[in-house]
């Protein structure tokens, strides 16, 4: 672990809007979130509240036409403010992103020898039989059997779960600080999830990474990561360790989520959804964006948004948080997934 | 399974060929009445003495089938018969006029890979106001038949500006390359404007391709991801619709042989149909469409070699 | 292994989305619908409203520019450009007219026929269709103008064959996938005869498809037209039509009067631009959106 007191990647208010039919449309409305080096932060929230466009705005990989107020920083440095050069160094160097669909984010017509060890040695310059070495010995610590054999081969001939282990072979290739992972297991089937997620887990074990994990699922992310980030129509809601996640968690929609899991302990729990509709992040109106659908909402919360504020290790983005609710706080104490199952039911 | 690709398709270009040879030689017995009075040519009054000697020189009283074969066989061998209103050998007047059609053809297919492709990759790269002017520009060429843009051509710059000769073939590399300028222009514009189109979606739908994100991602230098990922990956495509248009322009020289007075296999195909010359009609028949039918396979099989995605059928 | 469809068919598709966004204002569509109509009307009425008798030669008035007596001038016997194209209109869109129609009604029984009947008749009907389609169009018709002698009846003959493979192949695999469909098995078990359930049902299903690819079609078959004409080998002299007349206005080009040949020409252009432009707006409202 660094000493430095600057995390290693820092989002400081950032926003992001987009050109949609005429208009910039807000897509991301505010995130702060510091990741210390060597910490791992799983960033959770429904589809389309903003997750991918945070994880890419690091590698300045926005859509064209994006503008981006606030910051994001990597060791220090804006992004927004690195020109093409020192971005392609950032990019190859020490950033790297594990994709949700390998089969997509794959050529399809080169060799995966050529997609491992395009970028050593088109942007390193390393040799390429030094190249290949690497990555060969790199496709068998993530548990891929016939490495040489693989290399020669085209995507089509390798099975969705080989291929997201050879996108995670070549992020690692580049000897990266900071992995970012955007759904790395969504494509796959269960029991190839649990093998590629353990894979990810280890790499970060092994070499020290900082990784920002993206997933829909709550359970994963809390066992995977050391704090959990969760996002709501382009806003960072909440923000806590991931081992006090359920216990306490403040705000209201991570409340939601937690209740709408199964829980393995209770044998007949059924799945719960939120209620209401996910919002995008442009049809937030002023006030809190989870106000429409959120069973304590008041007034104030339709009409003003409220700030991030600090809540026992986190923070969170809620003007009447879990805890300080009088009437949870009792039942909280005896069955915390008791009560907020009770109140998401009203 | 490439191989076994390779062989299929060379099947069934040899089956094709040997149908369309059928169709062409029996397109004779179908016309009323007796076939020497088309082999005399259309303007002669029918001689009872020629037309015996036709009959007997051309095997007419034959059985079909043994007439074909000893057409198809000579055709084969190089013997194409004799033309009787050209009074020379079929395969003489094909031979003396071929190399200027090869020229015109080949010099069309430059001007279409120059700037059919380079105008569609940078509309594709580009986008933006460039995708729609070219797009514009591109569906109003296509609509520009072979023989209007000869006309226009000719009255532009050979008489308007008097740039370049409009007839004639010329005598000499240069000379003929200058002679065949307007007519390669007119013959390539609207397969060059088809090509643009067709290269620009590939190269546009490549660039949108989540691969190339990747490739992004990882810091490849632009220039790196356009040629790698981009034009590779839409060059199948570019491939295959190039190999169209050079079908096409193997179909459509006559047009502008014709027009721009040119002394080539194509004008000489329509002058001898105008004369009802079948002999040498037929031998450029069968050599169009198996020009037309070769060029197809090759860029098939090239482009399946070039794309492994194409599917190459069968028990793959 | 994954199978891609054929690339260039995504490319055909990406470029017919580009080409609806340059229509998205509609403007473009009506002016092009206005053109349309306007040929066709002045095809159809073009013995009232021309100024003159196509054929009527004025050796006194020879390869005239525009002027009040002649609009567009006249050509090099005197015959006014004008009434030589309106009165054109009718040979350059009718025989186009009958190719399409007539490829699209044996081309759709044809592949309904394979898709149908199935076994030895599809493979037999697909052959033959390939073979056809071995064959360039314009080359098909010089055989049959050398075999018939030239015309424009020849011409429309052998264009047609030519023609039908566009259909079929396009057709035929629709059919083949309607042919699979529940409702058809349904129909059958309701006892509905096979002749009956193609008539009354897959047919019209088919419909748009084919009014798609015909109308597609038609531009091409108009320029082929022409430029079978053009070289002499369709349209006889003196018919007017627009083929012809670049051709017979050409050696007045170098003689400093182009308007016969530019003038053809031009309405060649601008019908087929017009035509292709309401084919794509035609086809995005009867397939709804990608085809
Ligand atoms: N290229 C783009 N152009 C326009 N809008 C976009 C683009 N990419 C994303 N968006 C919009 O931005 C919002 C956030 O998208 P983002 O992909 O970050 O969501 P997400 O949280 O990753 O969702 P998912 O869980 O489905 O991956 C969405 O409303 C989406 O529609
Ligand atoms: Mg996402």
């Amino acid at each position: 672990m660094t000493t430095a007191t600057v995390p290693l990647l820092e989002f400081d208010s950032l926003r992001v809007t987009l050109p949609l039919g005429g208009t910039q449309r807000t897509v991301i409305h505010r995130v702060d979130l510091a990741l210390a080096a060597g910490s791992a932060v799983g960033l959770v929230g429904e589809s389309g509240s903003g997750k991918s466009l945070t994880a890419r705005s690091v590698l300045g990989l926005l859509p064209e036409g994006a503008r981006i107020e606030g910051d994001v920083r990597f060791d220090g440095a804006s992004v927004p403010a690195m020109r093409q050069a020192e971005l392609r160094t950032l990019r190859s160097r020490h950033a790297a992103m594990v994709f949700q669909d390998p089969r997509t984010h794959i050529n399809p017509l080169r060799t995966v020898g050529d997609f491992l060890t395009e970028a050593l040695v088109s942007v390193r310059r390393e040799p390429r039989a030094q190249a290949e070495a690497k990555v060969v010995a790199l496709l068998r610590e993530v548990h891929v059997a016939d490495a040489e054999r693989r290399m020669r081969q085209r995507p089509s001939e390798l099975s969705g779960g080989l291929l997201q282990r050879v996108m995670i072979a070549s992020a690692l290739a580049v000897e990266p600080r900071l992995l970012l992972a955007d759904e790395p297991t969504t494509a796959l089937d269960v029991t190839t999830q649990a093998e590629v997620m353990a894979i990810i887990d280890e790499a970060r074990e092994n070499r020290g990474l900082t990784l920002l994990f993206i997933t829909h699922d709550l359970a994963l992310a809390a066992a995977v990561c050391d704090r959990i980030a969760v996002m709501y129509a382009g806003h960072l809601v909440e923000e806590l360790p991931a081992r006090r996640l359920v216990g306490d968690a403040a705000h209201r929609y991570t409340r939601a989520l937690l209740a709408s899991r199964p829980d393995p302990t209770v044998p007949d729990a059924r799945l719960r959804a939120v209620d209401g509709r996910p919002l995008s992040a442009f049809e937030a109106g002023p006030g809190c964006p989870f106000a429409p659908r959120c069973a304590a909402a008041q007034e104030l919360c339709h009409r003003e948004r409220p700030e991030p504020r600090a809540v026992a290790d986190g923070r969170a983005a809620c003007h009447f948080p879990h805890a300080v609710d009088p009437q949870a706080v009792d039942l909280d104490a005896v069955d915390p997934h008791a009560a907020d199952t009770e109140r998401t039911a009203r | 399974m490439i191989w076994r690709f390779l062989a299929r398709r060379t099947v069934a270009l040899l089956a094709t060929l040997l149908v369309a040879s059928v169709v062409i030689y029996g397109g004779l017995f179908l016309a009323p009445g007796d076939p020497a009075t088309l082999l005399v040519g259309g303007g002669k009054p029918p001689n009872p003495q020629l037309l015996a000697e036709i009959h007997r020189q051309y095997h007419l009283d034959d059985p079909f089938y043994a007439q074909y074969w000893r057409w198809l066989t000579g055709m084969l061998h190089g013997d194409a018969g004799q033309s009787l209103s050209y009074h020379d050998q079929v395969s003489h007047l094909i031979t003396a006029r071929i190399g200027t059609t090869a020229l015109l053809i080949g010099y069309a297919t430059v001007l279409i890979v120059l700037f059919g492709v380079s105008a569609g990759v940078v509309a594709g790269l580009r986008g933006g106001r460039t995708a729609t002017a070219v797009t514009a520009a591109t569906t109003t060429l296509m609509a520009v038949p072979t023989f209007v843009s000869a006309v226009l051509l000719i009255w532009l710059f050979a008489v308007r500006l008097n740039w370049l000769p409009a007839y004639g073939n010329g005598t000499g590399l240069a000379d003929q390359l200058t002679h065949l300028t307007l007519p390669a222009i007119a013959l390539a514009v609207s397969w060059l404007a088809y090509v643009a189109q067709v290269t620009r979606s590939a190269v546009d739908g490549e660039q949108r391709a989540e691969h190339v994100q990747t490739a992004r991602s990882r810091g490849i230098p632009e220039r790196l991801v356009v040629r790698k990922h981009i034009l590779r990956n839409a060059s199948g495509p570019i491939l295959s619709v190039a190999g169209v248009a050079v079908a096409g322009l193997i179909a459509g020289c006559s047009v502008v042989e014709q027009t721009f007075g040119l002394n080539g296999v194509g004008a000489l195909l329509i002058q001898s149909a105008a004369k009802q010359d079948l002999a040498v009609v037929q031998a450029l028949a069968l050599l169009t469409v198996v020009a037309f039918a070769v060029v197809n396979t090759l860029v098939d099989l090239a482009t399946a070699a070039l794309d492994h995605r194409v599917p190459v059928g069968g028990a793959a | 292994m994954t199978s891609y469809q054929l690339a260039s068919v995504v490319g055909r598709r990406a470029r017919a989305a580009r080409l609806r966004r340059l229509l998205r204002g509609k403007l473009v569509l009506v002016a092009a619908g206005a053109v349309v109509a306007l040929v066709v009307l002045a095809a159809v009425f073009a013995p009232l409203i021309a100024p003159y008798d196509p054929n009527a030669v004025d050796p006194m008035a020879v390869s005239q520019g525009s002027s009040a007596a002649h609009w567009l001038g006249t050509d090099d016997t005197g015959r006014d450009i004008a009434s030589r194209l309106l009165h054109g209109a009718r040979p350059s869109l009718l025989a186009p007219l009958v190719v399409t129609v007539g490829a699209g009604l044996v081309g759709t029984a044809l592949a309904v026929a394979a898709a149908w009947l199935g076994g030895w008749w599809d493979r037999a009907i697909t052959a033959v269709l390939d073979v056809v389609f071995g064959f360039p169009g314009l080359v098909l018709a010089v055989v049959g103008a050398a075999v018939f002698g030239a015309g424009l009846k020849i011409a429309v003959l052998t264009l047609t064959i030519a023609y039908l493979p566009y259909v079929a192949r396009v057709v035929r695999g629709s059919a083949l996938k309607e042919r699979n469909l529940p409702y058809v098995a349904a129909l059958r078990m309701l006892g509905l005869g096979g002749g009956r359930i193609v008539l009354r049902h897959v047919v019209p299903n088919l419909l748009p498809l084919v009014l798609v690819q015909t109308a597609t079609a038609f531009g091409y078959t108009l320029l082929d037209v022409a430029a079978f004409s053009f070289i002499g080998l369709g349209a006889q002299p003196p018919t007017a039509e627009w083929g012809l007349m670049v051709a017979q206005g050409a050696p007045g080009i170098l003689a400093g009067a182009p308007q016969e040949s530019l003038y053809a020409g031009l309405a060649i252009v601008v019908f087929v631009v017009a035509c292709s432009l309401l084919g794509a707006g035609l086809s995005q409202r009867l397939t709804g959106g990608e085809r």
